[in-house]
């Protein structure tokens, strides 16, 4: 940080002691002004690492989203209120199988990340079309359960433990859709445009997104079927 | 088609509610009027409503939160004058109904639409230029949090033409705010401006901590920050750990009402305590969230006023994080008398307590800058005495609330009432009242007028203490809050007492209502032409007033703490002999559009017109995708440019305000 100030002694064009954007443009100022260039380049690396920080700090304030309804769900979840109870409600070969698609999906999209480290458009493509179907698989079969409980009149609005179920699950799948809503997006920016500093960005951040929505899957399988059914 | 949306929403037949929706319908007439007349809607959409910069949206923000002052104001003035008549026999002038909506609209409006945007503003407006940046982390995001908050603010007023508000108080406990007990609009209201100005409040959060942690000028390592920013990033951590509590909570108390669902409600499992402990997790960080940008705005006007470094810097950080921390584990002290147990209450009791040690040790690090120090009486100097002496007063009040026994007997008593209004007047609102006056030259290129500020500040310090005292009194003598009826009349002169208080404080913004006219029309005698009109020592005063656009044509490297004040020491030319293009983002009206989508959604979730909901949300989600889509988004200013607006410095600058 320094560098500014001791280059600027040497430095034909009065650069004055204290002012610099950094080391780097401090070595511009002794060379002819607006090389732009180096300057855009520059300017996209410490954009992306922004970006990179910021989506962390949303995911960090999502998962506190999370927190709030697991916390609501572990004191309501003994609240029947004399309806069905977690262990005749849930099970689990089935929700083990749509938590093996949320699983691998994350794997898959891990592939499209690495693909898209290497360069290799198509099989980015392809490895995020996997991980679309997989996450659509997942929905469906929430989707599903969800409509076989409400037929047996096990719906939210039977008691306090059902609302929380449904709301803390709902949320998690709201955001699966909200994520395949993304990934679609993803591929068409990708077909159209490849791999530009920003879409690179959007990818890391998606892949961030879906990781997270995997390790919060995690959670509610844990804490929500498996202590169920215990 | 409009849902549960009829004529009848509109109360015609209540004549102080037309009052105030006339009022209301024309002064937005004459101000869309004047737009017209001038032809300026185009420089209107182009410089503000579609603005990314910074220090514009910052401005809207804290022009948000005096209009809001203003309507949370004549709610407070209205309760006053009900309190001081309706005792015994006499009615007053507000039914039971009316006044119950008066005092939640003034509690919601006052915290998030007064209050916060005031605070979010003014870190818009300084916290870029303190730590030498040319904008924030994410300017779309920015102007998207401002039309989000814009939006929701609107909602709360909208129901006072179309249908009503809550009756529920600002934090609508169920299971009063259930749908069994308040099956209007009102709650609903409620949940979608706060819902939605929320979100906005958590988008700027993640704004601010990425801009703090990533964008400072090299040199500022994070214990050469300025006090202010580093207020500014433990709120910002606040509002990111806090706020999605309130989403979640405002969200189960909304499936409650629209799906049936039973979180909170009397029957089938349901817990009314669960949302008491969920908004309060959020609601006592948020009242730290207002309060640690007051202290950092008292910290950097302490030390620029005394011509002194700050007293004990690193203890200020400290405790600054210390409260932050705290702010957490002490949300229970709202409700002692649920009947947690003595062990439990014990626990809040005494984090609650421990509070006072880190706000203490600030009290004594401002006293102790200006011991010995050249203290400049001007205003924002006022505002901070009197700061200091009011909220002391606030925090025992509060230390002595937080004795669980002590606060059996006051819980819910107008001794509470008085308690949080000498801590947010006295510490909130006072500093955005300093920051403001300290602030606003570098905003808008000129001071605002010292002899009006200074009445002001007089009438506000005066005004508080008539109205607020006798509240104490009366708490310890038994009167409970939010009654629009007393039958003791030995209440009643001390009622009176506190709206002679209201009066006054009436007086006070009135004088800073002409202050600001008074100052724009006198501007061209009290331009800052320096940029650097108080002596100032962090890095705003560094750039001109107004700033242009990009800030800083050459970043400057800090060396010191108090950088700028280093580089006056060491006399370092602001000028640069060569300028380089400079990066910056393009404006987008996608912020401004969102919102309006989304604040449309809002509208009809809250009559229950379902396709205009999915409509809104959907309009909203395009605008985003289109401009996800949207490579266009940065241009250079040029070199020649960042030259001639550098030269023009210290003459006439930018175009009159």
């Amino acid at each position: 940080m320094t560098t500014g100030t001791t280059m600027a002694h040497g430095g034909a064009l009065a650069f004055e002691p204290g002012y610099a954007d950094n080391a780097a443009e401090a070595l511009r100022d002794l060379r002819p002004a607006g090389d732009a260039v180096d300057f855009e380049l520059e300017h996209h690396a410490d954009t992306a690492s922004i970006a990179q920080l910021g989506f962390w700090i949303y995911l960090m304030s999502d998962c506190l989203l999370f927190a709030g309804l697991f916390a609501t769900y572990s004191v309501l979840h003994a609240r029947t209120a004399g309806g069905p109870q977690p262990q005749s409600l849930f099970d689990l070969p089935y929700v083990l199988a749509e938590t093996g698609f949320l699983l691998v999906s994350s794997f898959t999209c891990g592939l499209a990340t690495l693909a898209m480290g290497r360069r290799s458009r198509g099989a980015t493509l392809g490895w995020l079309a996997v991980t679309f179907v997989l996450g659509l698989a997942f929905l469906g079969m929430e989707v599903h359960e969800f409509a076989h409980m409400i037929a047996d009149g096990a719906g939210p609005d039977r008691s306090a433990f059902l609302s929380s179920f449904f709301t803390l699950v709902a949320t998690h799948g709201l955001h699966v859709t909200c994520g395949l809503v993304w990934m679609a997006i993803m591929m068409v920016l990708v077909v159209k445009k490849g791999f530009t500093p920003s879409t690179e960005s959007r990818l890391s951040c998606l892949s961030l997104f879906w990781h997270f929505l995997d390790i919060i899957w995690v959670g509610v399988f844990s804490l929500v079927y498996l202590f169920g059914v215990s | 088609m409009l849902g549960k949306l009829t004529l009848s929403a509109i109360p015609y037949q209540n004549p102080i509610v037309m009052g105030a929706v006339v009022f209301m319908g024309l002064t937005a007439v004459a101000v869309l009027g004047t737009i017209t007349l001038l032809g300026k809607w185009k420089y209107l959409w182009t410089e503000w409503l579609t603005s990314v910069d910074h220090k514009k949206i910052g401005a809207m923000y804290v022009i948000l939160a005096g209009v809001m002052l203003l309507r949370g104001f004549a709610d407070a003035i209205m309760m006053r004058a009900q309190q001081a008549l309706a005792y015994g026999p006499h009615a007053g002038y507000l039914p039971p109904e009316h006044f119950d909506q008066v005092f939640s609209a003034h509690g919601t409006i006052m915290i998030f639409f007064m209050a916060m945007p005031f605070m979010i503003g003014l870190m818009n407006c300084v916290l870029p230029l303190q730590i030498g940046a040319r904008d924030v982390a994410f300017p779309f995001l920015n102007s998207l949090s401002l039309w989000l908050t814009v939006v929701g603010a609107m909602l709360v007023n909208l129901s006072l033409a179309v249908g009503n508000f809550a009756r529920t108080g600002w934090l609508a406990y169920p299971p009063l705010s259930e749908l069994h007990f308040s099956p209007g609009v009102g709650v609903d209201y409620y949940i979608w401006a706060l819902q939605i100005s929320g979100i906005g409040t958590t988008l700027s959060g993640v704004n601010f901590i990425a801009t703090i942690l990533k964008m400072r000028a090299p040199g500022m390592t994070l214990m050469r920050m300025p006090v202010f920013t580093w207020a500014a990033l433990c709120t910002n951590i606040l509002i990111v750990a806090a706020f999605p509590i309130l989403t979640v909570s405002l969200a189960l108390l909304a499936l409650d009402r629209y799906l049936g669902m039973h979180f909170f409600t009397n029957s089938l499992g349901g817990d009314p305590m669960m949302y008491i402990n969920l908004i309060w997790i959020w609601g006592h960080p948020e009242v730290y969230i207002l309060i640690l940008p007051a202290f950092g705005i008292f910290s950097e006007i302490i030390a620029t006023f005394s011509g002194k470094r700050l007293f004990g810097y690193t203890s200020m950080v400290f405790a600054t994080m210390a409260i932050a921390l705290l702010s957490f584990l002490v949300w229970l002290h709202h409700f002692f008398t649920m009947g947690s147990g003595a062990d439990v209450n014990a626990f809040f009791g005494i984090t609650t307590m421990v509070i006072a040690v880190p706000t203490g040790v600030k009290i004594f690090n401002w006293l102790f800058t200006m011991y010995r120090g050249r203290v400049r009486l001007e205003s924002p100097v006022l505002w901070t005495i009197g700061f200091m002496i009011t909220f002391a007063i606030g925090g025992m009040s509060g230390v002595l609330m937080a004795v669980p026994p002590a606060d059996f007997v006051l819980h819910n008593s107008l001794f509470l009432v008085a308690h949080f209004h000498n801590v947010i007047i006295g510490g909130v609102v006072f500093g955005a009242m300093a920051g403001l006056t300290y602030w606003f030259p570098k905003v808008f290129g000129f001071r605002l007028n010292e002899t009006l500020g200074k009445a002001a500040f007089w009438c506000w310090l005066v005004g508080f203490y008539v109205a607020f005292m006798p509240l104490y009194v009366l708490g310890l003598m038994g009167a409970t809050r939010r009654m629009d009826h007393y039958d003791n009349p030995a209440w009643q002169p001390l009622f009176v007492v506190a709206a002679i208080g209201a009066v006054i404080i009436f007086c006070g913004i009135m004088l800073q209502l002409a202050q600001v006219v008074v100052s724009i029309v006198q501007r061209e005698q009290a331009r800052d032409l320096t940029g650097d009109p108080w002596g100032g020592r962090t890095l705003e005063w560094a750039t001109a007033s107004p700033p242009p656009a990009y800030n800083f044509a050459r970043i400057p490297v800090v060396r010191d703490r108090d950088a700028f004040w280093d580089m006056k020491q060491r006399g370092v030319n602001m000028k640069a002999a060569v300028y380089r293009p400079i990066h910056m983002p393009r404006n987008t009206g996608t912020g401004f559009v969102m919102a309006v989508f989304i604040g449309l959604a809002g509208f009809a979730m809250i009559w229950h017109i379902w396709w205009l909901a999915i409509g809104g949300c959907a309009a909203a989600m395009v605008a985003l995708i289109r401009h996800a889509f949207d490579d266009d988004r940065d241009y250079y200013v040029e070199a020649e440019e960042v030259r001639r607006t550098e030269t023009l410095r210290g003459r006439h600058q930018l175009r009159s305000v």
